[in-house]
Formats: structure tokens, sequence, C-alpha cells
């Protein structure tokens, strides 16, 4: 009989735990969709980009209120973990604060100290956050991107972590004995006299609920992220480490044009020579993107990544003067797409059956795309390492030179290149006539 | 320009059986657009003035192909940029300066992988070098001494490139008062040419991108708004007009204020 609090326990954790793993499996085949590319160079920036700008949040303070509460509550994500450990032996092992049995007093009273006043102000910042987003009503929060799922995830968000930090000081407030050690009580001491009238079989009760509706909620949450935006907190990680390593302005040269270009130019070359054994195989199936499975997957990682902070969007000088284009729903709309293919796959037996929809006009519209400036602003803005523009340049690729739908104007310039090397129409033979004017 | 520029040209070189130690980089614009002309003079000025042992490619060159890559045109570009390296690979050219961002950012970054190695500079960086080797000096009394003047950041050559001091050294040796915008450096805003939307009209907005830097422009109540990219000198030049204070204002070229500071 005694042992029945612990199995629930131990069930509560294996479905938590195997349905997240299951989620992450799907996250990763979701991604692998995108066209391979090597990140195997310049292994030691990545690791410091990495740490500055993932770990150390290095890019976060460049608006300093958003970026130091979101120090904290990130702070406080991961020290207040520690707690986890403890909470997750106590529940296999029906053990009560282990640790008060391996620690001194002290050094148990100081952690769990820490975690109490970490709790306090990741609960402050929270409320913070959700005033900005719901009073204050900060305009990247409500731009037209911003549909109702957007706006509601978030806001879930923060009363999960809410409830999360009230669970984890009511808990302690309510643990007798705890408060009756008087060290390490720092925030739940105040919370105690709440609860002082009742006998103390109730208060027992509550600390319990409190105990189990934490440690159910903290499962709870983990799975919630698969769905969220949430799930930058991990995937800041990798995005931070795979993100571009090159000076902003450098795009690729996509090799599959570089072959032809070569091929072009090469006056040795038999124009009608049969195509090699096998040589149909190594040409793309396209030019550009126009759908998911175009884009590389370091690109699925970024729209996985993106948490809809809406700092790329505001920085957008296409966005600010009122056009259609805003980088945040490139990369909304990126995952959107890319999890509608996915549960596509899965409804047809891992084979993708096609839906007659894709990324290009179904979601991202070409007038998006060509309000693009190209200036970076987005990319610098983002906290995590995205890089919505190269998206936008796969997809005028495709637009240009599998559709020619580039705008009018456009073609009359391209053609100028062609014919006489300058995007205007002028004669590359008066090329130097500045000199004599 | 009255004094007679010398422009040699690479195949004049050649000819003479000699190597220029830097080729200038005109660029489409530099070469055709009429006010991108003048700072091309202005800059050849100030080579000539250094005794810089330079040369242009002159009808040789062809546009880097940066619009029609930006444009998504990757053929185009791809075509350009073989052919251009052809050329320069040819004339064995190690350094390149050029006075336009893009132009410097294709040759930098997207001209390697295709068989271009060069050392390229962007003319602030290069004037900034010349005036640190004591080849260039700030001359005399010049007429902007105690000017308001603030600076554009190109992208292409500030976040694309992270190339934010040098334009501002020199601003500064002129002894003018340097303001910034609020967004200034690595959060500059566009001035709305970037990614060819130079040769198109812009999407539906509720502004014009120009305008509105133009506009921040203007909140730091300059004398001067200085850039560095042809481009960018159309776009401000533009928002200037639109906001009818073409009279107070002017927008210049850091080489241009550069080459008026030398008697």
């Amino acid at each position: 009989m005694n042992y029945i609090p612990n199995i629930l326990f131990a069930i509560a954790l294996f479905v938590g735990l195997g349905y997240f793993a299951k989620n992450v499996k799907k996250l990763i085949r979701n991604i692998k969709l995108g066209q391979d590319v090597d990140v195997s160079d310049n292994k030691s920036q990545r690791w410091k980009n990495m740490t500055r700008i993932a770990l150390g949040q290095g890019k976060m303070v460049k608006r300093p209120i958003a970026g130091i509460l979101h120090i904290i509550v990130y702070i406080g994500f991961i020290i207040i973990n520690l707690e986890v450990l403890e909470i997750i032996i106590d529940g296999l092992f029906g053990t009560h604060r282990i640790f008060l049995e391996v620690l001194p007093q002290s050094v148990y009273g100081f952690l769990i100290g820490s975690f109490e006043i970490l709790a306090a102000l990741v609960f402050i910042s929270v409320i913070v956050f959700w005033i900005r987003r719901n009073i204050i009503k900060i305009q990247r929060f409500w731009n037209s991107e911003m549909t109702s799922w957007p706006k509601n995830d978030a806001n879930y968000i923060l009363y999960f972590e809410m409830v999360l930090m009230t669970l984890f000081l009511v808990m302690n407030a309510t643990d007798i004995d705890f408060q009756a050690m008087n060290s390490g009580n720092v925030i739940s001491q105040f919370i105690a006299p709440w609860f002082s009238g009742l006998p103390e079989t109730t208060i027992h009760i509550i600390e319990r609920s409190a105990w189990w509706l934490h440690i159910i909620g903290i499962l709870i949450f983990l799975n919630y992220l698969y769905f969220s935006k949430h799930l930058h907190i991990l995937l800041a990680f990798p995005n931070t480490y795979y993100g571009k390593v090159k000076p902003k302005g450098q795009l690729n040269n996509p090799e599959a044009v570089t072959k032809e270009v070569k091929m072009m130019m090469d006056p040795n070359v038999d124009p009608f020579a049969a195509p090699a054994e096998g040589a149909d195989a190594e040409m793309p199936a396209k030019f550009g993107a126009s759908d998911v499975q175009d884009l590389s997957w370091v690109q699925l990682l970024n729209a996985y990544t993106c948490t809809e902070c809406g700092r790329c969007t505001s920085e957008c000088p296409a966005n600010l003067t009122g056009k259609k284009l805003s980088p945040r729903k490139i990369m909304m709309d990126t995952r959107d797409r890319l999890e509608e293919v996915g549960k596509n796959i899965d409804a047809n037996n891992g084979e993708f059956k096609d839906d007659g929809k894709q990324l290009l006009g179904d979601y991202i519209l070409p007038e998006e795309l060509w309000a693009c400036t190209t200036c970076n602003a987005c990319v610098e803005a983002c906290p995590v390492s995205i890089d919505p523009l190269s998206i936008i340049i796969e997809m005028r690729r495709y637009l240009v030179m599998e559709q020619s739908a580039a705008p009018v104007e456009l073609n009359n310039m391209m053609t100028n290149i062609e014919n006489n090397g300058a995007p205007w129409p002028y004669n590359q033979m008066d090329r130097l006539n500045w000199k004599d004017e | 320009m009255s004094e007679q520029l010398k422009v040699p040209t690479m195949a004049q070189c050649m000819a003479e059986g000699r190597q220029p130690e830097v080729l200038f980089w005109v660029g489409s614009a530099g070469s055709f657009d009429d006010r991108a002309k003048k700072i091309t003079k202005a800059f050849v000025k100030i080579l000539n003035k250094a005794n810089v042992d330079f040369a242009v490619l002159g009808t040789e060159e062809s546009c880097t192909g940066d619009v029609a890559k930006r444009a998504g045109n990757e053929f185009l570009f791809q075509m350009q940029a073989v052919m251009n390296i052809e050329v320069l690979n040819g004339y064995e050219v190690k350094r390149i300066v050029t006075a336009c961002p893009h132009s410097y950012n294709t040759l930098k970054n997207e001209y390697p992988q295709l068989g271009g190695n060069y050392q390229v500079q962007h003319h602030t960086e290069f004037i900034d070098e010349l005036m640190k080797a004591g080849k260039l000096k700030i001359e005399g009394s010049t007429q902007l001494k105690g000017k308001r003047i603030t600076f554009h950041d190109p992208c292409y050559l500030g976040r694309a490139n992270d190339v934010y001091e040098a334009p501002r050294k020199l601003l500064q040796s002129l002894g003018i008062e340097l303001v910034e915008m609020k967004r200034n450096r690595n959060s500059a805003l566009c001035c709305g040419a970037g990614g060819a939307q130079m040769f198109k009209e812009p999407e539906k907005g509720n502004m014009d991108i120009n305008v509105l830097r133009t506009e921040e422009a203007l909140q730091t109540n300059p004398n001067v708004i200085a850039t560095g990219c042809p481009y960018c000198n159309t776009m401000m030049t533009d928002g200037v007009k639109a906001k009818e204070k073409e009279d107070s204002i002017q927008v210049m070229d850091i080489a241009e204020l550069i080459a008026n500071s030398q008697n």
C-alpha cells in the first residue's frame, strides 16, 4: 500500500518523459526534411556564439527592460530546476527532502533560499511580461501575424510559469517541518501565516497537493513545448551553434548554379552530349525554394526556434513603413507549413502525399518577399541567430529562376545587366566617360 | 572638375608593363549615375593627391551582379562574377578599393568561392589608411569646421561587414560635430535601396523607407547628411527633397567631404 505514490510518480514521470521523447523524435524528423548543408566549419566560433548568445543571453540586453527580465526568468528556470532533481528522487523513493540528509542544513537552506528568491523574482518578471503584452500592448505583440493562437500561446506560457512558481512557494510554505527548521524559507515564511489557522492535516494535504501539482505541472509544461513557440528554451542552443558564422552580407552561391554556369562558359562542353549515366540524380529538383523541403535543415531549425518576440519585425524597414513583409511571419509560416507537412507524413505512413499546397503562395506571398531590402536588420535583431533573410532569398530565387516571376522593373534591370553589364541601359563602352565629363 | 584627373586603366598599365598597387572598382552607379559620378571623381582626386598607384578597369568592368543576386537571379550573378573574375585574375589583381558597399560586399564575400580572391577595401577604410600613413592630410581651413554632420550607415558596409568606425574617424578628422541618429551602427535603418529595391517601385505601404530614414536624420538637425554609398546617397537626397530641405541640408559622400578639404 505504501508504494502506491511511488508507483504513481514513476508512471507520471515515464509517461511525461516518454511522450516528450516521442515528440522530440518527430521534431528531429521534421527538421531533417530540409536540405543537407555543411556546418562542420568554424567549430570554435560556433561554440563561442552559442556560449555568448544563448548561454550568456548576449543579444537580449540590447533592449534592457525585456532583456533583464528575461535573464531573471532564464536563470530562475535553470537554477530552480535543480530542485526538480530532489523532487524526482523523493517521488521515486518515497523520501522527503532527501538533500537535507545529504547536505548540511545551512547549505540546504542557502540553496532553497536562493530558489525561493528566484521564484519570487520570476513570478514578478512574468507578471511584468503579461502586463507588457496585454495591458501596455507593446506594438510588436499586436502585429497582424499575431493572430489568436500566437497571442494565447504566449499567455499560456506566462500562466504556466506563474502557477509553477506559486506552487513551489506554497509547497515550501505548507511544509511544517521545513518552516520549523527556519532556514531557507526566505519567501515562504511570509506565505506560511496564510495557512496558520488550518488544522495540521489540512496543511499537510495542501503541501502534498502543491508538491504533486508542481511536478505534474512541470511535466505538462515540458510536453507543451513541442506545440508552442516556447521550444526556444531548448532550440536556442543548437540554433545559435548552427547559425551563420560568415559576414551577414554574404549570401551563399548555390553549387548547382555554379555547375551550370561553368558548363555554359566552357567552350569545350558539347551542348548536345547525352547526360552521363546517373547524372540526372545529381540535378537539383528546382532552383530556390517554394516549399519547406527545399529549404536547408538549419532554416527549418530556425523556424522551430523562433519564439515570436518580434524584435526582427520591429526593426524591419519594410514593416516599419507599412509593407506586408514581416520577418517574424516568414518564420511562423515556415514552421506552420513544416508542421502541416509533418502531419501529412504521419497520416500517410511516413510518405508525403501532395496536398496541393506549398509555402510560397499559400503561406508567404510574393508581395512580402519583394518588399525586402536585404538590410539584415532582422538578422541582427534576432536574439537567437535566426536568419529570415536567407529564406526570403531562397524564395526569390525560385520566383526568378523557376517562374520568371520577378516584378517587371527588375526584369528590365536584369536584361540591362545581361546586355550591357550595368543595371541601367548604358553602353558598356561608355563606362569610363565620367573621367572627361 | 577643372583639374585634369589621372585615371589609368589596367590595360594601359599592362601595355606599359607595370602592375598598379590597387584597382579602383568604380561600379555601375559610380560609372553612370550622375550623382555617383561626382563621388567617383572626388575619390580619384584623393587618389591623385595622395599619389596612389591605382588603375581602373574602364570599359572592361561589368556589373558585379549584386543586384541580380539579391533579386534572386543567381544565374545572372554567377555569370557576371565569373566574367569579372576572369578579367581581374587576368590582370593579377590583388587589391581592390571601391566606393560602393554593394560591390565591396560582393567582391569581398561572394567572389572568393567562385575563384576571385582579393583584398577588398571600402574607400573610407582606404582613405583612413592614407591618412594614418601620412599620405593625405586635411588641409587649410575647411568650410565644414563646426558643422553638424550625421552619418547614415550603409547596410552593406555596416551590418553586412561590420565597418562602422572608419567613416566616423574620417568625419571627425574634418573638425565637424558628428551627431548620431537614434538608430545608428548595427541598428541603423536601411535607406530603402538594397536588395534590388533601387530598381523598382516599393510595395504598397504607408510611407517610403527613405523618407522615414531622412526624418530620423533630420531629428539630429544636421547641416550635412554624410554617407558612403551611391544608393544611400540617392535615397537620402530624394528624402531630403521630399521634406523640402534641399536648400539647407546637403547629402554628401565622405569622399566628397575629404576631397573638398584639400587645397
